[in-house]
């Protein structure tokens, strides 16, 4: 390595992309195994109970004016400051089914990262409620606690930072609500409560309209993965309240390996759309620590289909800012000494 | 063969939120870039017996830092917290390292500007026993200025390319030297406001130099950015703020250069270059938070560029994986 940041750790640049351990690049020397959710959307039935639970045990207040949206059953439109799990509903009629699978086959065709070899497509077993005409996606979103956090890297203050479980959490008593975090999350998660650029109302009271008093106004908020709970040996009141087991908690590398097996069983079940987002440590935030099954494409779900953490290219940048730099300096040298009187 | 990109989104709901930055920030942006730029001014001045650029510069870069830096405290959630960004040097925050860039640079030019006000009042400041001293930290805290001025007018770019947005983000290699050459363009401009054209000279050259910089740098940007990304600089209000931010760059530019040497046209060139610098920075971030409130901009450069990387053969480092 080049750069010799860390003689004792050897460079750092694997501390900016790539495979990783998060935990240890930031500093814990002892440390819990890493956790992280493995949400498996194809048994997810849209309850809601999560959301629910995690505005409970965190205390989070509303979000905005209780508008219906007509997004099917999705009244709560996406994460943010006070909304840490969002269930998305998607209505798909046969011809996006067919799409969803032919856009899985091609993901196996490509060859990509898998165990085993790849199976034929078996004959179609539809057990309700995957009808051939219709069927219904459900899938409960939440921060992806990145191996390489945008968020996190970006954080003047030092507020944001990693866990002994490698998740990534604020500390409100410290954010100053500069709002950088906001521009560095790829997956739009983190956001300043309240007084962002999309305000919620400020009217204060219980009724519709209004809004009870919100603590931590100001400050950037988003999922903890329940710190306050790991940390007494507790689950995360999401995956602790899921009623089918959708979302599942426990040790990522154990989840990953679930959530491998998970695919190739409906693979072999002939549902060959289904895919893992976030498992590939080689991705743009060296995998995330939320790990998810979908049934189709991630932007159908409102995920990015290719993010990459800005910080990657931060030596770019970096660098690039120090050449422009120069060259003002020696535009003004120019000036004054090329420029006469 | 790359194949056409098809674009779906989740109700066309955004993916990336924008950040919480307005008009306040956009007004650093500018500021920042004037003090960066008046620093150079100022020590050159300084080193070349040019007094009255010198004095002006200071006191121009001390007004706009002391404002900018006002208006980057207000834009905080948190406004009494400012301090915590100071509390902490982290390499991977451009926010964190500017502040320290922001930071020494009030230091040094603080010193050469309460030198000049102090001249300016016969000596009427306050100063004490400090008087003594405050003539041999003078140059040297205009030096302290100079050495930080270009990376004030540098990390700015930095700052808000390092971030999953998608105008910004796509801008990453480029922005800086727009930056430094609208932060160049400006001082220059403020400079041939406030300083008779005996001694501007030196800061008309810079202000050719700086358009030059920022009318072919701004170009090669968007050349080398994603075609989809690059759309919200040529959209709706910031499309008109950066095609005035031309208009007015290259008609300062040329009024530096050919009408200069007289006090009007100078002046009127300046206040040009000033406003050019201005409509760079509000388009530049307003083109930004408008790319994150459409999903097609952040999802179809990223699906291009993976439907790039599987044609040639990339297969391995995609987030979404079968197994």
């Amino acid at each position: 390595m080049v750069n010799s940041w860390n003689p004792v750790r050897g460079g750092w640049a694997h501390e900016l992309s790539g495979p990783t351990d998060p935990a240890t690049d930031s500093g814990w020397t002892e440390h819990e195994a890493r956790r992280g959710f493995f949400t498996d959307t194809s048994i997810c039935i849209g309850c809601k109970a999560c959301e629910v639970a995690c505005k409970e045990w965190n205390r989070n207040p509303r979000d905005g004016d209780l508008e219906l949206t007509g997004w099917s059953y999705d009244n709560t439109q996406g994460l943010g400051a006070s909304t840490w799990r969002h269930v998305a509903f998607i209505e798909q009629d046969a011809a996006r089914v067919e799409q969803a699978r032919e856009s899985g086959r091609r993901l196996v065709d490509l060859g990509m990262p898998r165990i085993g070899a790849p199976t034929a497509d078996a004959p179609v077993d539809r057990t309700p409620p995957d009808t051939a005409e219709f069927r219904w996606l459900m899938a409960s979103d939440v921060c992806k606690h990145c191996t390489h956090a945008g968020c996190l890297d970006v954080c003047p203050t030092g507020a944001l930072f990693r866990t002994e479980f490698g998740s990534v959490v604020v500390q409100p008593d410290v954010c100053n609500g500069c709002g950088t975090c906001v521009a560095g999350c790829p997956f739009g998660v983190i956001e300043r409560r309240s007084d962002g650029t999309a305000a919620p109302t400020t009217r204060e009271g219980e009724r519709k309209g209004e809004q009870p008093k919100v603590p931590r106004r100001g400050v950037a908020q988003k999922c903890t993965l329940c710190y306050d709970r790991l940390v007494d040996g507790q689950t995360p009141a999401c995956a602790k309240t899921c009623p089918t087991t959708s979302i599942k908690f426990g040790e990522h590398a154990e989840l990953v390996a679930a959530a491998r097996d998970r695919v190739r069983e409906l693979h072999e079940q002939g549902m060959p759309e289904a895919r893992l987002y976030g498992a590939n440590e080689l991705d743009g935030v060296g995998g995330t620590g939320s790990v998810f099954l979908l049934l189709d494409e991630p932007e159908v779900y409102g995920l990015p289909p290719d993010p990459r953490v800005p910080t990657a290219d931060l030596q770019v940048m970096f660098r690039r800012a120090g050449f422009a730099a120069a060259g003002m300096v020696a535009a003004a040298v120019v000036a004054f000494v090329g420029g006469g009187r | 063969m790359v194949p056409e990109v098809e674009f779906t989104s989740y109700y066309g709901r955004a993916i990336v939120k924008p950040p919480p930055w307005g008009d306040l920030i956009a007004s650093y942006l500018f500021l920042g870039g004037v003090a960066g730029g008046s620093g150079l001014l100022a020590f050159g001045a300084q080193l070349t017996g040019r007094k009255l650029l010198c004095r002006n510069a200071r006191l121009g870069a001390i007004a706009a830092v002391s404002i900018g830096g006002a208006a980057l405290v207000a834009d905080l959630g948190r406004p009494d917290r400012f301090y915590n960004m100071l509390r902490t040097i982290k390499p991977t925050s451009p926010m964190s390292i500017g502040s320290w860039i922001l930071t020494a640079y009030s230091g040094g030019m603080g010193v050469a500007a309460v030198s000049e006000i102090d001249r300016l009042t016969r000596n009427r400041l306050p100063l004490g026993p400090f008087r003594g001293l405050l003539s041999f930290a003078e140059p040297v805290g205009g030096a302290v200025a100079a050495a930080f001025g270009p990376p004030l007018a540098a990390y700015t770019a930095v700052l808000l390319s390092d971030t999953a947005n998608p105008t910004w983000n796509a801008a990453h290699r480029d922005l800086p030297f727009v930056f430094v050459s609208s932060a160049s363009l400006a001082a220059s401009g403020l400079a041939m406001v406030t300083t008779p054209t005996r001694e501007t000279r030196p800061a008309r050259v810079l202000a050719v130099i700086g358009v030059a910089g920022d009318l072919i740098g701004t170009r090669w940007m968007e050349r080398r950015m994603d075609p989809v990304a690059a759309e919200p600089l040529h959209q709706g209000r910031p499309g008109t703020l950066l095609r005035w931010s031309e208009r007015l760059a290259a008609a300062g530019g040329f009024g530096a250069l050919l009408l200069g040497g007289h006090r009007l046209p100078a002046a009127l060139a300046g206040i040009a270059l000033l406003g050019a610098s201005a409509c760079t920075r509000f388009g530049i971030l307003e083109a930004g938070i408008n790319s994150a409130k459409d999903p097609r901009y952040t999802i179809e450069p990223q699906r291009r560029r993976l439907e790039e990387r599987r044609a040639a053969g990339i297969t391995d480092d995609s987030i979404t994986t079968v197994g």
